[in-house]
């Protein structure tokens, strides 16, 4: 009885790991089809819309992916993950690529075996409150009621600052984005907290927005990044190159409106290079050459990609600060393509 | 075992020699093939599986371990029944839940057990209102998923309770109940805690430290339990020998309560009561919403379940035991409490079992709510953070197998001494 439970349970785990190690590319283009594991619904990043198509900053990655490799920018399966699952459905093969406002922490990446391809978003967890609690600064939480999402580095990094400041809380651990606003909103929970980009999402979704205000301290580091499997080095080559390719683009001045234009070859040996006018980049990651022009044509580059969904001018407005180009001040840096 | 034919008793003597066709031929030894291949075949299939685990593991770089339990958690507890902080260990934390599992299943297993023994009589009732409304009791709880009345009382807590800002102010909109005592929140309710103004202080047992004051507690009340045992046997010895049996009711009282009350008393028990303090409520017991909708919804849906079988057993017992009791001149009260309810009790009990296993189980769906079972903390969160779910599984399973069988052990033991002795 014992035995056959045990054999049980060694085998659910194990049949999980066994696709691990399926060369990805191969198995995506035979599926036709790119699983792509995103958050149970965050406005902005990922979620879908009215018409159930998944919309958002996340999303549009998965979309540069898929048609890169497909072809066809909604040839993606959207596989919502909470906090507790996403790692599990990613090593298990569930999903191909992780685009989730996950964090690239040591542990994760050496540990966990993941590999992060690069950051798609910097960020920092902040502190949300009901305006009416009249709190200005996050030192002035001790005793407060805090929701959090289980799972996450935000939830260790909370322990640390209360610690850190010798103050006391009472956490109140949600399962996902959505429960934490209904929460939050019941007010079963004096603070939301979680990235700063997810509350000015949550935020958003609000009935009076302005009635809650996110504190000024940003506790911790957050580069919210791709995420893939270790030990297929092509899939991580293609994932972390399409990232660059939108992220160059923007700082070459590639936009979905003129990369077809520019695709017929320029001056800039830079962009013939990426677009595939010039050199095999394409070939090298198993694909064809002009992977990178239906890359940017899917949802634009960084930029419009950032405009488009959680930029100033969309209801969440967020401000590019650490994630504007390098050039203008922020962090966004795509190693050359050479 | 009829069929085979045994030498000596047809006389004849045919001395075979062993032939290995015989496995297969001779019924003496077929069933022993017959096991002894698919046993082989149960080992090799374990085998291949532990080897693929082993394999697959290796391939992805992981190894098998239990060190993780010795590194530090990093993560709070809200509801910590022994001491607890972010830097102790994710053994620590597991401990916390495993606590947080057992407090949750004895409360949920006393309030179905209530709720059940209730409504399975009153369903019997022959007040037809009582009994249609216990009747609405069972069906409508038993038949909806535990979860959703899980979620319900939850959502019931956070969205229709009053915030503790709602009990500031002078016009407070909302306030505490009992005399100022008891504060229900959307935070959870507050209720006021017993407090000893002379500590003994903690002993410490193995992990936990528990305090010596509640561990005299116990044992008073343990004791006084058996001695009021001793009393009521003499009653009943005095009562065989004499026919008139004496009164006990005092002795009882007295004998049960008398050396609590004197400890509390010696020690300056007194009340500690909730206020409203910054954000929340603080000093007495907090009760979370979480606790509070686990334990709701895990008791009330069981109870329905208990109400069936109490009901059951108590219709399993012929109509003429109670005719011969009532013929005896025994009263209606006593007629249940001595003759039917001791013989419905074996019908009983075995199912009862069963439902606090289910009832023990169940308490894993705390996730949902936030509760910060063994689930949460070693299944959950622990597993999140170091990625070791392997272990973190085989972990968890192997302590609900644990908590699990020793229920029904401990079951068993009572169902033993109550069942019927055939002799």
């Amino acid at each position: 009885m014992k035995k056959s439970l045990f054999a049980g349970a060694i085998a659910v785990t194990s049949l999980g790991a066994g696709v691990a190690h399926a060369q990805t590319l191969d198995t995506v283009m035979d599926r036709g089809e790119l699983n792509c594991g995103v958050s149970t619904g965050l406005a902005g990043f990922s979620a879908p819309d009215a018409n159930g198509v998944w919309q958002g900053f996340d999303v549009a990655k998965c979309r540069a992916i898929a048609a890169a490799i497909l072809d066809d920018p909604m040839a993606v399966n959207f596989v919502p993950t909470t906090g507790q699952t996403r790692f599990s459905a990613l090593a298990s093969g569930e999903v191909d690529v992780l685009a989730r406002n996950t964090t690239w922490t040591f542990t994760r990446d050496i540990d966990l075996n993941l590999t992060f391809v690069g950051t798609n978003y910097y960020d920092g967890q902040g502190f949300m409150v009901n305006r009416e609690i009249g709190v200005s600064s996050a030192m002035e939480l001790d005793g407060a009621t805090v929701c959090i999402q289980t799972g996450t580095t935000t939830e260790l990094n909370l322990a640390d600052y209360f610690r850190a400041n010798g103050m006391e809380y009472e956490p109140v651990p949600i399962e996902t984005n959505a429960e934490a606003q209904q929460q939050y909103l019941a007010g079963a929970c004096d603070v939301y907290t979680t990235d700063v980009s997810g509350l000015a999402a949550t935020r958003a979704s609000f009935e009076n927005p302005d009635n809650h205000v996110i504190l000024p301290e940003v506790i911790s580091k957050e580069p919210l990044g791709l995420v893939v499997r270790d030990g297929d080095k092509q899939w991580e080559g293609i994932a972390r190159w399409t990232l660059m390719a939108l992220i160059a683009a923007e700082e070459l001045g590639i936009t979905s409106a003129n990369v077809a234009e520019l695709a017929q070859g320029t001056d800039s040996p830079e962009i013939n290079r990426i677009l595939g006018s010039e050199g095999d980049f394409g070939e090298m990651l198993g694909l064809s050459n002009d992977w990178a022009v239906r890359a940017i044509a899917a949802a634009g580059n960084y930029g419009e990609i950032f405009a488009a969904n959680i930029g100033d001018q969309t209801p969440i407005g967020l401000s590019r600060g650490l994630n504007a180009q390098w050039t203008q001040g922020g962090l966004m840096y795509a190693p050359p393509f050479r | 075992m009829s069929t085979a034919t045994d030498p000596r008793a047809t006389g004849e003597a045919p001395k075979k020699a062993f032939t290995f066709s015989m496995l297969l031929y001779d019924q003496r030894y077929r069933s022993i093939t017959i096991q002894v291949f698919f046993l082989f075949l149960l080992m090799l299939g374990a085998a291949w599986l532990i080897d693929n685990t082993v394999n697959n593991l290796r391939a992805l770089g992981r190894t098998f371990s239990f060190a993780f339990l010795n590194a530090p958690a990093g993560y709070d507890i809200n509801q910590r029944p022994i001491e607890y902080n972010s830097q102790m260990t994710h053994g620590r934390a597991a401990l916390v839940g495993f606590i947080n599992t057992m407090i949750l299943a004895v409360m949920a297993c006393a309030l179905a057990t209530v709720l059940g023994v209730i409504a399975g009589v009153l369903r019997l009732s022959n007040n037809w209102i009582v009994g249609r409304l216990m009747t609405v009791y069972v069906e409508v709880f038993r038949n909806i998923p535990t979860l959703l009345w899980i979620l319900i009382f939850g959502a019931i807590m956070t969205e229709a309770m009053p915030a503790p800002s709602a009990f500031r102010g002078d016009e407070p909109s909302a306030s505490m109940i009992f005399n100022d005592s008891v504060a229900i929140t959307n935070r959870g309710v507050f209720v006021p805690a017993i407090m000893f103004a002379q500590d003994l202080g903690t002993i410490r047992v193995g992990p936990v430290n528990p305090s010596i004051v509640w561990l005299l507690i116990i044992a008073l009340i343990a004791a006084g339990i058996y001695v009021n045992k001793l009393v009521i046997d003499h009653a009943t010895r005095v009562q065989n020998a004499t026919g008139v049996r004496p009164k006990t009711w005092w002795k009882s009282i007295l004998v049960l309560l008398g050396p609590v009350t004197l400890l509390f008393i010696v020690l300056g028990a007194h009340l500690e009561y909730p206020e409203l303090r910054g954000f929340n409520f603080a000093g007495g017991t907090h009760l979370r919403n979480s606790l509070i909708a686990m334990w709701l919804g895990l008791g009330i849906y069981t109870g329905a379940f208990i109400a069936e079988i109490v009901r059951a057993g108590i219709l399993a017992i012929s109509k003429g035991q109670t005719e011969a009791a009532f013929a005896l001149g025994l009263q209606p009260g006593k007629t249940m409490r001595l003759v039917i309810l001791p013989q419905a009790l074996r019908v009983i009990i075995p199912p009862l079992i069963s439902n606090y296993l289910n009832i023990t189980k169940n308490t894993s769906l705390g996730l949902a709510v936030g509760y910060m079972d063994l689930r949460s903390t070693l299944g959950g969160i622990t597993i999140n953070q170091t990625g070791r779910e392997l272990e973190g599984m085989l972990l968890m399973m192997l302590i609900y197998l644990a908590i699990s069988l020793t229920i029904s052990g401990l079951m068993n033991v009572y169902n033993n001494r109550v069942k019927l002795k055939e002799r």
